[in-house]
């Protein structure tokens, strides 16, 4: 049985790949430009999930599906014509056979009438499919008028695979063939058994189908006790014959139990019916063996067990045998069977199946190996860490090799977890491939005209990443076309084109993935988000607001503008929830809103969860680290590159530049540091919005690759701090967050994460962390 | 008896489910197997490999089933080399097309293996 589950495991994982293309592909179905690979790829997909579904005896599964491919079938054969309703009930009944597929999955009950709607839709479909079926190309295989036959009662018994399996080792059990397959005595037939009577005369050609008396020969004997006699009169002479001919013949003597009815000896000339010909009689009582019918029957030979000869092509066996005939004897291919032999069943065989020829380019691997491999090398970095502060206490000038040989380490280190990062990463188009469904859906719901635009698919990201990206972006476009979006009309009244434009593109910008969802739309209605804001109690009355800060607004939570509560809005899901999301991954969103033009969404979220390179700093007592991607450079000013500014703001000239300065000591109240700047350093930072800071540090100890543990759920968020790690000493530094230091240092006072309706114009949401919690369990 | 020689069966199907249920269960009963998921891929197979039986799927992307039929009897080492079709198409239509491609037999899906093997022993042994 767990074989079984084995198979269903795999069928479940290749039926949701599967329905993904079927789904990729009906969404690219449009009238009037039929990509016929794409149709037959939708068809194959509908056609494997149901054949897979008939092994397990997914009933419901299977006779939906077949309804489903039924019509697909008809569209690839051009009877049915793509219309747009059409693929919008093909959509359905994608979604449908997902449905199906996880109450298979879940052993659950399906619930009656569920696609009884659809089925009836497919139905009518097939019922007003064109006349005349067009007939198929040469090379293509014509599909059949007729619908797939669903497995008939006696297959789907045997359709399911468990019990199939025992019946397969039942059954070799009892394939026993007699000892002595010669001639039977008459008197060993018993009573109660049936004795058959079977000339079998094939034509000369039937060789050519691959086919093999000989083989057939043996098929009748596992059925019962046989006496072979052939029949030589056809055999020309040696000069006319032709190797690939068959001239033999044979009467079959078979002696039965009840069990064994007409059919099962049918079943062995099934295919071959039409290329022999054959006459089956059956007697009850046993009786004197009947005369073979055969004209001037020759003696009889049996059947015996070949003598085993090296292998030789398909064709000379064919000779092998009307040449063997010759002599008499009715030739076998050299290897015997294993079925039917006892000692049948070695569960899983060898395993040596011979892949020669195949080139497979993808293994699919468990994703808990991977995270095993991602938290593995998080751990190798962490020790080498810390074999190089060791080594750094090490005299100067000796052991040249082995800093050497500690050198390569890292190196090696960097790389090994840079590729394994790279196996966890994915395209970004899994996630984008699930949009154009949406729009379309919002665009019906909204009696909106909409464009999606895609651009930067193939970017990669952390497979964690990709996941969590779905539920934010379905929001950020639903919000697009529900709130961005003016209708059609109105569109065409303020000169836009009626259908509105939403560009979804996703890239790289230093070490970070950037996504953003811009739409050509109205844009955000800055006066009604404030009254809004106002009368939630979220900003005080009389508050003066930048424009940047009143969009802003739309993140906090409780707040929709939506006037009546729309089918896609108002479910109780705002742009706080998408925010939340985004910061829980490390990542960062903000919206950019031009009125009358429309609105740009930007997401920014770290590449991966696990690892980063890091700058170790000093301050006090304490070591941080801050992440690289934000350090632009460090440098130690001198006391006219500082200036004092009214309140306790100090701001420093870099690069012609004012920049302001933040003391890390006074941020955490780390006692002993250093509070002159002059004296220490100042490490300048850059924020994915390109604003910068300098940070005023005692020392800047080293560049290191640190392996990030989660705060959250080790401890606790903190303000300013992205996550923790552990450094080559054992000691555990806090990561910091840059973007939270900023915000930080504008409030002296640190704030919680409440909305803040106390301060007149501190709208801003608590600092997202700049750093992802690892989803492991981890021990710090 | 142990068989001498493992006969070699090449199962061709682009579904993943039904070439796992294929393999396992000639596995048992004594057979090797290949493996490709489309005809182009089963002809470089039968080019690496002496197989003594096909098994294809007839609906693949690349080369169909019955594009791999003809193939195969069009090149010399396969002239009567067996070549099983397996359908879900119950009907004759299907299977006619199949035997004047110059298929050996077809085994209906859902196959019972059962079913399976004893018509892999008609036509193979």
């Amino acid at each position: 049985m767990e074989d079984l589950s084995r198979f269903k495991q795999t069928y479940f994982e290749e039926s949701a790949e599967l329905l993904a293309i079927a789904e990729a592909g009906l969404l690219r179905l449009a009238p009037g430009e039929v990509d016929m690979d794409e149709v037959n790829a939708i068809f194959r997909a509908v056609h494997s999930i149901k054949g897979g579904g008939g092994a397990f005896g997914f009933t419901d599964l299977v006779a939906f599906a077949h309804e489903f491919e039924t019509v697909m079938d008809g569209v690839r054969n051009s009877d049915i014509p793509v219309t747009t309703p059409l693929v919008d009930t093909l959509i359905r009944a994608n979604d449908l056979l997902a449905q199906l597929l996880a109450y298979a999955r879940e052993e659950g009950e399906v619930p009656a009438g569920l696609t009884d709607d659809t089925v009836a839709a497919l139905r009518r479909i097939q019922q007003n499919r064109g006349a005349a079926p067009a007939p198929a190309p040469a090379a293509a295989p014509a599909a059949s008028a007729a619908p797939a036959a669903l497995p008939d009662e006696e297959d789907a018994e045997a359709g399911i695979f468990g019990d199939a399996l025992a019946a397969i080792n039942a059954a070799r059990a009892e394939q026993e063939p007699p000892a002595d397959p010669a001639a039977l005595p008459e008197d060993t037939a018993e009573p109660g058994r049936l004795r058959w009577t079977i000339v079998f005369r094939p034509r000369g050609d039937l060789l050519m189908s691959g086919n093999e008396p000989a083989f057939m020969l043996r098929a009748l004997k596992r059925l019962g006790e046989a006496e072979i006699t052939c029949h030589l009169d056809r055999l020309p002479s040696l000069q006319n014959l032709e190797a690939e001919q068959l001239y033999l013949s044979w009467t079959v003597t078979l002696l039965t139990d009840p069990a064994v009815g007409r059919d099962r000896i049918e079943d062995v000339f099934e295919f071959v019916a039409d290329e022999c010909d054959i006459a089956i009689t059956v007697e009850t009582p046993p009786a004197p063996a009947a005369m073979p019918a055969g004209p001037d029957a020759a003696a009889p030979v049996a059947v015996t067990d070949p003598v085993p000869a090296p292998a030789t092509a398909a064709a000379s066996s064919a000779a092998a045998t009307s040449a063997a005939t010759s002599a008499g004897v009715p030739a076998a291919k050299p290897a015997e069977p294993g079925a039917g032999k006892s000692g049948g069943a070695r569960p899983g065989g060898n395993g040596g199946a011979d892949h020669a020829g195949i080139t497979n380019h993808t293994i699919r691997v468990d994703l808990d190996k991977i995270d095993r491999l991602v938290n593995m090398v998080g751990e190798m970095v962490i020790t080498q860490a810390m074999i190089a502060e060791h080594v750094r206490e090490l005299p100067q000038g000796q052991f040249q090799e082995l800093l050497e040989g500690l050198e390569q380490l890292a190196q090696h280190t960097r790389e090994l977890r840079e590729s394994v990062m790279s196996i966890r990463a994915q395209p970004v188009s899994s996630v984008f491939s699930r949009m154009p469904r949406l729009v379309r859906e919002c665009a019906a719901a909204t009696a909106k005209e909409v464009q999606l635009v895609t651009s930067g698919e193939t970017t990669e990201v952390d497979k964690t990443v990709v996941e969590n990206l779905v539920d934010p972006l379905t929001h950020m476009i639903r919000n697009s076309i529900d709130h961005g979006l003016e209708p059609p009309d109105e569109r065409e009244r303020i000169g836009k084109p009626r259908a509105g434009t939403v560009h979804l593109s996703a890239q790289h910008r230093s070490g970070r993935i950037v996504i953003e969802v811009t739409d050509d739309g109205r844009g955000i209605n800055r006066p009604k988000v404030l009254s809004k804001a106002i009368e939630k109690g979220l900003v005080q009355p009389g508050a003066s607001l930048t424009d940047e800060e009143i969009d802003n607004l739309i993140f906090l939570p409780g707040f929709s503008t939506a006037d009546q509560v729309s089918n896609l809005s108002g479910r109780g899901v705002g742009m706080d929830v998408v925010r939340r999301n985004i910061t829980s991954l490390g990542g960062r969103i903000g919206v950019y809103s031009t009125p009358g033009e429309g609105s740009r969404f930007v997401l920014s979220l770290p590449l991966t969860l696990a690892v980063l390179d890091g700058m170790v700093i000093s301050v006090g007592e304490e070591r941080f680290v801050l992440p690289l991607t934000n350090i632009v450079e460090s440098l130690r000013p001198k006391p006219a590159d500082l200036h004092g500014l009214v309140g306790k703001c100090e701001v420093m000239m870099a690069r012609g530049d004012y920049v302001r300065l933040v003391h890390l000591h006074a941020l955490f109240g780390i006692p002993g540091a250093e509070r002159d700047a002059t004296r220490g350093l100042v490490v300048l930072v850059e924020t994915e919005d390109g604003s910068r800071l300098g940070l005023v540090v005692d020392e800047v100890l080293g560049q290191q690759q640190v392996v990030i543990k989660s705060l959250e759920a080790n401890f606790r968020r903190l303000d300013g701090v992205a996550a923790a790690t552990i450094l080559g000493d054992g000691r555990v530094a806090l990561i910091l967050d840059v973007a939270g230091l900023r915000e930080m240092s504008r409030h002296t006072d640190p704030q919680d994460d409440a909305p803040r309706d106390r301060s007149a114009g501190a709208v801003l949401a608590p600092p997202p962390a700049a750093l992802p919690a690892p989803r492991q369990r981890e021990t710090v | 008896m142990e068989p001498s020689v493992k006969k070699k069966v090449l199962t061709v199907d682009d579904s993943r489910t039904m070439r796992d249920m294929v393999a396992f269960t000639l596995k048992n009963a004594g057979y090797e197997v290949v493996e490709a998921s489309d005809g182009q891929q089963a002809l470089s197979v039968v080019a690496a490999n002496k197989v003594d039986l096909v098994i294809t799927d007839l609906n693949m992307p690349v080369m169909d089933g019955l594009t791999l039929i003809r193939r195969l009897r069009a090149t010399p080492a396969h002239r009567t080399t067996p070549i099983l079709m397996l359908t879900t198409e119950a009907d004759e239509s299907k299977k006619m097309e199949g035997r004047s491609a110059g298929a050996t037999g077809w085994i209906v899906k859902p196959f019972n293996p059962d079913k399976l093997i004893s018509v892999v022993q008609k036509v193979c042994g």
